[in-house]
């Protein structure tokens, strides 16, 4: 039998490295262009799809991040229990 | 609705303190709601107000940072085999309808009652569902810890076992989560009220969990991890129907998201480790301590109705900021028993491997 560690050996660092890049890249781009973003993004009826549409890139890149950043500091689901029930 | 032009006049100035705070905010929300499904909004919506955003852009920006953190998780949780896609998505498109109704509730009480009647409306709707609904999901986890029965694998309440048992034909769908047919007259009602509830109260979930464990029959692990399909469900077509009005301020919603998925990761990974009771544990304290936090407010709005005598306005202050500290609390200790319960998880699993290793080296 496997122990502990080697069950939790493998590490995503250079995806996480890489998700870690694009998701600081977006909020730079997010927090330094606000003027034009909140012009455009509130103008309200098919602009919707703006804020909709950097919701899913955002959760989608930051997303894959966050879950790699947690992987590689170690804290990963249990190894028993798979199954909700 | 309020003027497009004007709302995204009304999108505050975001300093390094403001964000730091969304962030840190949405950090805990994220945990929790990772955790029990839901948790977080209510306390983001106030948070976002105190620091200067309008009210119905708070609850827009809070919408849109909810759907994309509750697909992240729902996909995360789905690896565990947490979720029932199909009740989600089925709970999910009627409480949409219930978002809808309940938001046009909202309107129609702020244009009979302003915003002390609007404000008064939720207060109560607050105080009363978690009342119930919290009393009554915390008591179910205090006997079962008290009978030390755990670890056992959760008994479907009596009610859930009548609604499995009910046969209307043309309307039967079999859910894995509840491993039965179960008639969709069933689960458009509760998915109505959650929607209504979501709108009223931000927090849906506190009647969506509830519903799925004891008048559906879902083990609370599946039902605390399908809630996030219909948060999903249920945010997208808030988030969209707000951003169409120009409500949402995607700065607001981002920053929020960026601290909200990590610790949504955190409260996923955090189910694996626990007994299913915790959930209720977690929710059913934070549900009631949020009564309370909410509580202390109806005097203020009864005495803007003019409805009992006049509050002085120090003391509707300090109502208003302690009724605030006490929602933060919520959160908090919501978040320190997900991450308790976590750490020491871990830990067991962690012994047990060693303890297996050196039996091998024996």
């Amino acid at each position: 039998m496997s122990s502990y560690a080697e069950k939790t050996r493998k590490k995503p660092v250079g995806i996480m490295v890489l998700t870690g890049i694009i998701a600081t890249g977006l909020y730079v781009a997010l927090l330094t262009n606000q003027d034009l973003i909140n012009a455009h993004f509130a103008k309200g009826g098919l602009y919707a799809f703006l804020p909709i549409a950097t919701a899913f890139l955002f959760s989608f890149v930051h997303g894959s991040f966050t879950g790699h950043f947690w992987t590689v500091l170690g804290v990963e689901a249990s190894k028993k229990k798979k199954e909700g029930k | 609705m309020h003027d497009i032009a004007q709302a995204a006049s009304n999108f505050i100035q975001l300093d390094a303190m403001n964000l730091t705070y969304l962030f840190l905010v949405g950090f805990v929300g994220g945990l929790v709601s990772g955790f029990i499904g839901s948790g977080g909004a209510f306390v983001l919506t106030p948070g976002m107000m105190s620091l200067g955003v309008p009210g119905l852009v708070a609850v827009a920006s809070n919408m849109c940072h909810k759907f994309p953190k509750a697909l992240v998780g729902s996909i995360k949780r789905a690896k565990y085999g947490q979720v029932d896609v199909k009740l989600g998505v089925v709970i999910g498109i009627s409480a949409e309808a219930g978002v809808l109704y309940g938001a046009h509730i909202q309107e129609q009480i702020k244009k009979s009652f302003g915003d002390a009647g609007s404000n008064l409306y939720v207060s109560v709707a607050f105080v009363v569902i978690l009342a119930v609904v919290g009393g009554f999901v915390l008591r179910d986890a205090w006997k079962t810890y008290k009978a030390g029965n755990a670890n056992e694998e959760e008994k479907v309440t009596k009610l859930a076992k009548w609604v499995q048992s009910v046969n209307i034909p043309g309307t039967m769908v079999y859910f894995k989560s509840l491993n039965a047919r179960v008639s969709i007259l069933f689960t458009i009602p509760l998915g109505f009220a959650t929607g209504m509830l979501a709108a009223t109260i931000a927090v849906g979930g506190f009647i969506g969990v509830p519903a799925m464990i004891y008048v559906l029959g879902a083990p609370s692990l599946m039902a605390s991890a399908t809630e996030l399909v219909i948060a999903f469900v249920m945010g997208l077509g808030g988030s969209f129907k707000y951003a169409m009005h120009g409500l949402v301020d995607i700065r607001l919603a981002m920053v929020i998201l960026g601290g909200s998925l990590f610790g949504i990761q955190l409260g996923a990974i955090g189910t694996t480790y626990v007994k299913p009771f915790m959930i209720k544990v977690v929710m059913g304290v934070i549900m009631v301590i949020v009564l309370f936090s909410r509580g202390l407010m109806v005097p203020v709005y009864l005495s803007q109705l003019g409805l009992i005598s006049q509050i002085g306005a120090d003391t509707a202050k300090i109502l208003k900021t302690t009724s605030f500290a006490i929602m933060i609390f919520a959160l908090g200790l919501g978040a320190f028993i997900v991450l308790r319960a976590m750490w020491q998880g871990r830990r067991a699993e962690r012994l047990q491997y060693a303890r297996e290793a050196a039996t091998e080296r024996l």
